[in-house]
């Protein structure tokens, strides 16, 4: 459990503060996979440093597991960050050291195994992550996909509670994103790890978030579950990232000229699935047209969102049925 | 061929070419000694590094760029009083070392804050997020990270060091450029001067090859 209690960061720029987070509360659940999407400069990722204090707090406290982290000194701090294990949108390997010497530098800093035990775990992370037989090859020798595995590889050593992801794909092409995506879903189910991601790609929060943070201007303008916020999306900013991840983008478009009442209807689950209009239709005596719509996952979970027209037979029957069938049902003109 | 070099005396040569040899290896393993934590000190005190420290660092670079701008000839003189303090003699190799480490010291330092510098910022703050100690951080990251920047400057000043041990004649310093002004020079031996110019030339050409083999080999990018 993370928790930002009023938490703010300003920088001094030529003796003036420019915030970069304003007073935020914020609560991370263990074990969730927590997305912060925003465009550069929102803020997310003065956000996500704060966790482990590679940025120091102006106000505010944050409390991991009910412990201040705010107030610990140098020594405490060290071990703190030793149970938060952090990626980086460049990896940030030490490119002198081999992939096996990368892995297993947090415990050698720790100091806390013998080397026998530190090769062992070594061994093992990489080959959870795939890259067992790339242990002696140097990290210009791997390509960014493979980086950023010994990356997570790395972050995992301690065998922390809590990874950090600072735009972890966004140097990846969109196979090799899916690819790492897919092992950060994995290691969150299988250590129970708590992972916070940051990213400015609705298409990460869509494929591995459990809950989001949509960011603007140092503020938090928008949060909650992925579904709730991807499919109903309110403030500006988040409509700007849910759509311009779209290419058949139903806000654009203008209806003006078709006939009807225009309804948006979303499916969750399995009522995607089912073959409800054409019931409906016979049952109520309308005639619909599909102006635009959108068949999606939300990590496993099956979405559809439909633009349609509704004309002739019963208009007003025919909504409570799709209501009814556990359909999100608004109208968009009367 | 014996006529042309009737002017040489290759017992001499030999000694010269040892001076020079120890000249060298001597200054520049203080200087490394010296100038290497300097250069770290810069680095880490400098504007936008983990330990910014705006009032020493301004002295730090007054004092590393005065002693730059200083001629090698002038310090070679000036530093007599003080090079017979610590080595009890201003002359010969051990009167040479003193004038020539402090000579070098703050160009090499300057040189390794620089190739310290070139560490990707990612990587410390990689380091750090592992809950690395300072110590750690500069030992098992900026250090390996820098290591070919820091070959190359080692080199760097390995070459500068022979050109500065020809000045140290100055002061009875001995060594191949010594031999250079005194015979090739002062008494119109252009055979001395051509063996003695070749051989320095041989030095640098020998060290130079050196670092870029060891710059090659510990760079992984």
């Amino acid at each position: 459990m993370i928790e930002f209690q009023q938490v703010s960061k300003a920088y001094e720029v030529a003796g003036r503060d420019i915030p970069a987070l304003h007073a935020t509360d914020l609560s991370i659940e263990a074990g969730q996979i927590y997305g912060i999407i925003g465009h550069s400069g929102a803020g997310k990722s003065t956000l996500l440093r704060l966790i482990n204090r590679l940025e120091e707090p102006s106000s505010g406290s944050i409390l991991v597991n009910g412990e201040d982290v705010t107030a610990l000194d140098a020594p405490g701090l060290r071990r703190f960050r030793r149970r938060v294990g952090m990626i980086f949108q460049h990896f940030n390997l030490l490119s002198s050291a081999t992939v096996a010497d990368n892995v297993a530098m947090p415990l050698r800093l720790a100091a806390e195994l013998d080397r026998k035990q530190i090769n062992e775990r070594v061994k093992s992370l990489l080959a959870r992550v795939g890259l067992s037989e790339h242990a002696n090859k140097y990290p210009a020798q791997l390509s960014g996909g493979q980086k950023q595995r010994v990356g997570i590889a790395r972050a995992l050593a301690t065998e922390p509670t809590i990874l950090l992801c600072d735009e972890a794909t966004s140097a990846l092409d969109p196979h090799t994103t899916r690819q790492v995506l897919q092992l950060l879903a994995e290691i969150n189910q299988e250590l129970k790890l708590t992972i916070v991601l940051i990213t400015h790609e609705m298409d990460v929060i869509r494929r591995v978030c459990d809950q989001v943070a949509v960011m603007d201007g140092g503020h938090i303008v928008e949060q909650g579950k992925v579904t709730d916020v991807f499919l109903h999306p309110q403030h500006p900013t988040t409509r700007s990232f849910v759509f311009d991840d779209e290419s058949d983008d139903a806000q654009a478009v203008d209806f003006a000229h078709v006939p009807g009442r225009i309804l948006r209807l979303t499916f969750l689950g399995e009522a995607t699935f089912a073959p409800l209009l054409g019931q409906v239709a016979r049952a109520t005596g309308v005639d619909y047209s599909i102006l635009a719509g959108r068949i999606d996952r939300i990590r496993d979970l099956p979405c559809g969102q439909l633009t349609l027209a509704l004309i002739g037979g019963d208009v007003d029957a025919a909504m409570e049925q799709l209501a009814k069938a556990d359909v999100h049902v608004e109208v968009l003109r009367g | 061929m014996s006529e042309l070099f009737s002017n040489i005396d290759w017992y001499d040569i030999w000694i010269a070419t040892l001076d020079t040899l120890l000249m060298l290896g001597g200054s520049l393993f203080f200087t490394v000694l010296l100038g290497l934590p300097l250069g770290i000190l810069l680095f880490l005190t400098g504007p936008k590094q983990m330990f910014q420290r705006n009032g020493l660092y301004a002295v730090l670079s007054l004092i590393v760029n005065a002693l730059r701008s200083l001629p090698f000839i002038i310090l070679l003189i000036v530093m007599i009083p003080f090079t017979k303090l610590i080595t009890g003699t201003s002359l010969g190799v051990a009167g040479a070392i003193p004038p020539l480490v402090v000579g070098a010291t703050p160009f090499f330092a300057r040189l390794v804050e620089t190739a310290l510098r070139e560490v990707d910022r990612g990587i410390i703050e990689a380091t750090q997020a592992m809950g690395a100690t300072t110590q750690q951080i500069i030992t098992r990251a900026l250090l390996p990270e820098a290591r070919p920047g820091i070959i190359a400057a080692v080199t760097v000043i390995a070459i500068t060091l022979v050109s500065y041990t020809a000045m140290a004649g100055v002061v009875g310093g001995g060594g191949l450029g010594d031999l250079a002004i005194r015979y090739g020079y002062q008494r119109f031996q252009t055979d001395v001067m051509v063996v003695t110019v070749v051989l320095l030339l041989i030095l640098v050409q020998i060290l130079q090859s050196i670092g870029d083999r060891l710059v090659v080999h510990y760079s992984r990018k």
